[in-house]
């Protein structure tokens, strides 16, 4: 393929495939499997914690985003933006992914609960 | 500079149609912010063909009046952060050398998604976002080298034409 791309070009193309998959590997360290939860989060602030094993339709922000979750998975179903952006990505099921809708500042993040392991533990 | 203002004004009605088809082809990868970026040709051929300076203007026009047209207030945030800074790396890529019109469009598409993760991260105040970096430089490296590959191809033949 001749495109004429130069040796700079070369490097820099190189620095972001290895920028980009040092990034999957520190998520698949820190992140993978063992997400039991996620977190609903309004700008910035913990909102609710559902389940990821219990199936249900959550309404949330006061009924501006309609989160739902299926099969341990997480997705968002309902949003009252123009984009619905969130609404088209897939759903969420491992530690530390999260489906974000900016218009109405909602975060919601996978995550393991350990925390509340560890206090029925220390109970 | 008579000449200057018709081809700005030229270059403003193409990047508003390339943002307004870019809103008509539903490209959905499943990821928020993963696009063409079309608009951006029209930038890199304004660096190149018009200079920094004209670029810089050309970008925040086409921004504030997409933003007013398609979008909303955070869409305007959103593509002014990614749009400014994808345009200072192309612009301080090209003034060092060594680059060639791919290299400095790929740059651009991948810190323009850079400054969009950017302001989300700083919106919805989560580092959880970074879950997205490695999805979004490919994307926007793929993309950004496209644009570029036209890019290159247009600048060839506007040789001839001054602005």
């Amino acid at each position: 393929m001749k495109i004429g791309l130069k040796k700079k070009d070369w490097v820099l193309i190189i620095i972001i495939v290895c920028v980009a998959g040092l990034t999957v590997l520190v998520h698949t360290f820190i992140g993978g499997k063992g997400a039991n939860r996620v977190v609903v989060k309004i700008e910035g602030a913990i909102q609710d914690t559902y389940s990821l094993s219990e199936e249900g339709d959550y309404e949330i922000n006061g009924g501006t985003n309609i989160l739902q979750i299926r099969n341990g998975k997480a997705s968002m179903v309902e949003a009252d933006c123009p984009d619905q952006l969130c609404v088209h990505q897939k759903p969420v099921s491992l530690n530390r992914e999260s489906i974000i809708c900016l218009p109405n500042k909602v975060v919601v993040e996978v995550e393991t609960g350990t925390s509340r392991e560890f206090d029925a533990v220390t109970q | 500079m008579r000449g200057r203002v018709a081809y700005f004004g030229v270059f403003t009605a193409l990047a508003l149609i390339f943002s307004y088809i870019e809103t008509l082809i539903p490209l959905q990868f499943g990821i928020p912010g993963v696009k063409l970026g079309l608009a951006n040709l029209v930038i890199v051929l304004a660096l190149y063909k018009m200079g920094t300076g004209e670029a810089y203007l050309l970008s925040v026009v086409r921004v504030l009046l997409t933003g007013f047209l398609f979008g909303n207030y955070f869409s305007i945030i959103y593509s002014l952060a990614g749009g400014l800074l994808s345009l200072s790396v192309m612009a301080l890529l090209r003034k060092n050398g060594g680059f060639s019109v791919m290299g400095v469009s790929l740059a651009g598409g991948v810190f323009h998604n850079i400054g969009q993760l950017i302001v989300a991260m700083l919106v919805v105040e989560t580092f959880s976002v970074i879950y997205y970096v490695p999805v979004l430089l490919i994307a926007g490296m793929l993309t950004g080298l496209l644009i570029g590959i036209v890019s290159n191809e247009m600048l060839k033949r506007l040789v001839n034409i001054s602005m």
